[in-house]
C-alpha cells in the first residue's frame, strides 16, 4: 500500500488522464548523480531550510486538523462526556459498536437510505457525464461548444443551500412551474417534502448541478485521441458507431474507471450538506443517511460514543471500499487509484 | 478553424443527419435552458414589486416595472447585510491564507531532492483516502476553542491535498532548465518560487484560488457546527434560514425604517441572487483556464 502510493507519487502522479510526455518534461529527465549523497540529515535540513519553511504552514496544518482528529476517534471505545474529555470519561470497550452488530433500528434505516441512494446515483447519475460529454465532443461548431460548457460548469460552484433552495422556488408546491400551470388551468404537481419522492428529488439536484461540470474530465479524454485513428478507421469502411465504440470509448475507459473506484470508495458518503438541509420536510425515515445518523444522533443528541463508533467504522469501511475496488481495476487490467 | 472542427467531428461521427442534430441541439438546448431559467425568475422576481407579484400569482417570469426595493431592504444594515460582510471576510481572509499555504507546500513537494519529500508527500496524498469523520473534527475544533470563532470556517480547511497536488503537478510540468538557470545565477529556492515560478503559474493559482473561494463562500455545514451565534452566522446560513427555511423576514431582520416592506417572495429571491453574484462576477474571467490549469494535474477528485 505505501510503497504503491509511493509509486505514484513518483510518477508524480495519475499519467493515464494525459498525453504522452515529451522527453524533456519533469520526470524524463535524465538521471543526474544524487544531490542527497554524502550529506547529514542535518545538512539536508539545513540547505533545504527555505523549503522547509515553505512546506511549514500546510503541513501544521495538514497534521493539525487531518492526522490529529484520528487519534479522537478513541471516544468510539468510551462513554465520552464533553464535560469530562477524552482523559476522564469512561471506557466501554466495543459498547457503542453494539448500535452496528446488534442492527439498531434507526443505524439499519440510515444504512439502508445510504445504499439505497448511492445505488441509485451509481446507475442513473454516474454514467450522465460521460454521455454529455460525447454528445458534446460531437457538435460541430467550437464557439457554440464552448457557450454549452460555460453554461453547464456553472451549477457546479453553486452551494447545496442555493441548489436546495433553487428547486423548492421552482418545483414547490408554491414554485414557478406550479404557479405557471395554476396560471393556465393546468395540474399541479408536488415533489418537494414528499417522503416517497425524495430520494428521486436528491437525485435530480445531483444531476442538476454536477452533471455538466462531470463532463470536463471525459472531454480532456477525449481531445486527446489521435485524429489519425478515425481517419484510418474511416479508411477500412468503420462507420460512425464502430469508430465509437473501437475508438472513442477505449480512450475515455480507464478514466470512467478511475471515476467509477472513487465514487465505490465514496459508497457510504451521499450528499450530506443536501440532505441535513431537506430534512426536517420530509422526516428521517426517508432521508437518514449514515452522516446525517452521526450528525443527529452523537452532535445534536448528545451520543458521542456510538456516534463516533459509526464514523469510525463508516471511514474503514470507505478506505477498505477504495482498495478493494483499485484492486479489482487492476484484475481487470485497468490502472486504477494507484499503480502496483 | 471551423473547417478544422467540421472535418475533426466529421471523423468522430461521421456525417450526422439532420435527425441526429436536431435532437443534439434539443437535449443541449434544454440542459442550458435547466440552467438559465431558473436565474432569469429568480432575477425578475427579486425586481418585482407587490402589484405585479400578486398579479402572476408568486413568481414573475418576465418583469415589466423593475424596482431595487428588495435589493435596498436587504442591503440596509440588517441580517443579509452583516452576513455578506462576513461571508466577504471569510472568502477574503481564507482564500489568501490558502492560496499562500498551498504554493508554499506544492512548491516544496515539488522539489523531489528536498529532506523528507517523500513522507510529506505521502501525509498529503493520504488525506485524500480517509477523512478523520465528524466527531473527531469536532472535538478537535473545540479543544482549540475555536468554536464560535471566525477562524473554524477557515483554518480546518485551509489546506486541500487535492488543490495540492494539481499545483505540485503543474510546477513539476515547468521547465527545470529556467530554475536551475537562476539558481546559476545565486538565487534561492525564494527567489526562483517569486520570479520565476509564481509568474508562469497564473492560470493555475486563478483557477486554485476559485476553488478555495467558492469553497469558503459555499461552506454551510461547518458554519452550522462551529458558528453558534446567530449574528455571526455566514450568508449560507442566512440563506438557509430565510430562504430554504422560508422563516419571514421582519422589520427588525432588515432594520429599516418606514413599514413598507418589499413583498417576502422578492426578498427572499435578492438573498439568493445576492449569494450568487460574487460567483457569476468571477466566473466568466476564470472559466477560460478550467481546461489548462485543472486538466492538467489530472483527476478530479
Amino acid at each position: 500500500m505505501t510503497e504503491t502510493i509511493k509509486d505514484r507519487a513518483k510518477a508524480s502522479g495519475p499519467n493515464r488522464t494525459r498525453g504522452p510526455r515529451s522527453p524533456g518534461s519533469a520526470t524524463g529527465k535524465p538521471k543526474r548523480p544524487s544531490p542527497n549523497a554524502n550529506r547529514t540529515a542535518l545538512a539536508r535540513i539545513k540547505r533545504d531550510r527555505m523549503l522547509l519553511l515553505l512546506a511549514l504552514p500546510g503541513m501544521a496544518v495538514v497534521a493539525i486538523f487531518h492526522y490529529f482528529p484520528l487519534l479522537g476517534n478513541v471516544i468510539a471505545f468510551q462513554n465520552f462526556q464533553p464535560f469530562l474529555g477524552i482523559s476522564q470519561s469512561e471506557w466501554v470497550g466495543l459498547d457503542n459498536f453494539d448500535v452496528i452488530f446488534n442492527g439498531d433500528p434507526r443505524f439499519l434505516n440510515a444504512l439502508a437510505n445510504t445504499l439505497i441512494i448511492t445505488l441509485i446515483q451509481v446507475l442513473f447519475v454516474f454514467p450522465l457525464p460521460l454521455a454529455l460529454a460525447l454528445l458534446l465532443n460531437s457538435v460541430l461548431s467550437e464557439r457554440v461548444k464552448r457557450g454549452v460548457q460555460s453554461v453547464l460548469y456553472l451549477p457546479h460552484f453553486l452551494s447545496w443551500v442555493i441548489v436546495v433552495a433553487l428547486f423548492q422556488q421552482v418545483l414547490g408546491n408554491a414554485g414557478m412551474l406550479n404557479t405557471f400551470f395554476r396560471e393556465h388551468d393546468m395540474a399541479t404537481f408536488s415533489i418537494i417534502g414528499v417522503p416517497e419522492l425524495f430520494k428521486l428529488l436528491i437525485t435530480s439536484q445531483v444531476i442538476w448541478k454536477d452533471t455538466g461540470w462531470g463532463t470536463i474530465i471525459f472531454l480532456a479524454a477525449l481531445s486527446r485521441v489521435d485524429m489519425n485513428l478515425y481517419e484510418a478507421a474511416a479508411m477500412d469502411g468503420a462507420g460512425a458507431w464502430r469508430r465509437t465504440w473501437h475508438i472513442t470509448l477505449p480512450a475515455v475507459r480507464s478514466v470512467f474507471i478511475l471515476l467509477l473506484i472513487l465514487r465505490l470508495g465514496d459508497a457510504l458518503t451521499v450528499g450530506f450538506e443536501q440532505i441535513v438541509l431537506q430534512q426536517g420536510a420530509v422526516g428521517k425515515a426517508a432521508s437518514e443517511v449514515l452522516d446525517t445518523y452521526v450528525y443527529n444522533n452523537g452532535i445534536v443528541g448528545g451520543n458521542w460514543g456510538t456516534s463516533a463508533a459509526v464514523g469510525l467504522v463508516k471511514g474503514v469501511v470507505g478506505v477498505v471500499l477504495v482498495l478493494g475496488a483499485n484492486k479489482l481495476a487492476h484484475v481487470f487490467g485497468e490502472r486504477g487509484v494507484y499503480s502496483r | 478553424m471551423s473547417d478544422i472542427t467540421v472535418t475533426r467531428s466529421n471523423l468522430v461521427f461521421g456525417r450526422p443527419s439532420l435527425i441526429a442534430r436536431g435532437g443534439r441541439a434539443v437535449v443541449l438546448g434544454a440542459a442550458c435552458l435547466a440552467v438559465i431559467l431558473p436565474f432569469i425568475a429568480v432575477i425578475s422576481t427579486s425586481l418585482a414589486s407587490q402589484e405585479e407579484i400578486s398579479r402572476a400569482g408568486g413568481f414573475v417570469f418576465w418583469v415589466t416595472d423593475p424596482t431595487f426595493d428588495a435589493y435596498r431592504a436587504v442591503l440596509s444594515g440588517g441580517v443579509v447585510t452583516r452576513s455578506v460582510i462576513v461571508s466577504l471576510g471569510i472568502a477574503g481572509v481564507g482564500t489568501a491564507l490558502s492560496v499562500l499555504c498551498t504554493i508554499g507546500l506544492a512548491y516544496a513537494l515539488s522539489r523531489t531532492s528536498m529532506y523528507a519529500q517523500k513522507p510529506m508527500l505521502l501525509a498529503v496524498l493520504f488525506t485524500l483516502l480517509f477523512s478523520p469523520g465528524m466527531i473527531p473534527m469536532y472535538l478537535v475544533v473545540k479543544q482549540l476553542g475555536l468554536i464560535d470563532s471566525y477562524w473554524a470556517l477557515i483554518l480546518p480547511v485551509l489546506i486541500n491535498a487535492f488543490n495540492v497536488i494539481v499545483m505540485r503537478e503543474f510546477f513539476l510540468d515547468l521547465p527545470a532548465e529556467l530554475m536551475e538557470s537562476a539558481k546559476i545565477d545565486g538565487a534561492g529556492e525564494f527567489l526562483v518560487l517569486t520570479r520565476i515560478v509564481l509568474p508562469l503559474s497564473k492560470a493555475v493559482i486563478a483557477v486554485i484560488a476559485l476553488f478555495y473561494a467558492v469553497a469558503y463562500w459555499n461552506s454551510f455545514f461547518n458554519a452550522l457546527l462551529y458558528i453558534n451565534s446567530p449574528e455571526k452566522w455566514p450568508l449560507q446560513l442566512v440563506l438557509r434560514t430565510y430562504v430554504v427555511n422560508e422563516t419571514p423576514m421582519g422589520v427588525d431582520d432588515l432594520a429599516m425604517e418606514g413599514s413598507s416592506l418589499p413583498p417576502q417572495v422578492a426578498i427572499q429571491m435578492a438573498i439568493l441572487l445576492i449569494s450568487v453574484l460574487p460567483m457569476l462576477i468571477v466566473y466568466p474571467f476564470i472559466q477560460k483556464h478550467f481546461t489548462k490549469g485543472l486538466l492538467i494535474g489530472g483527476v478530479k477528485g
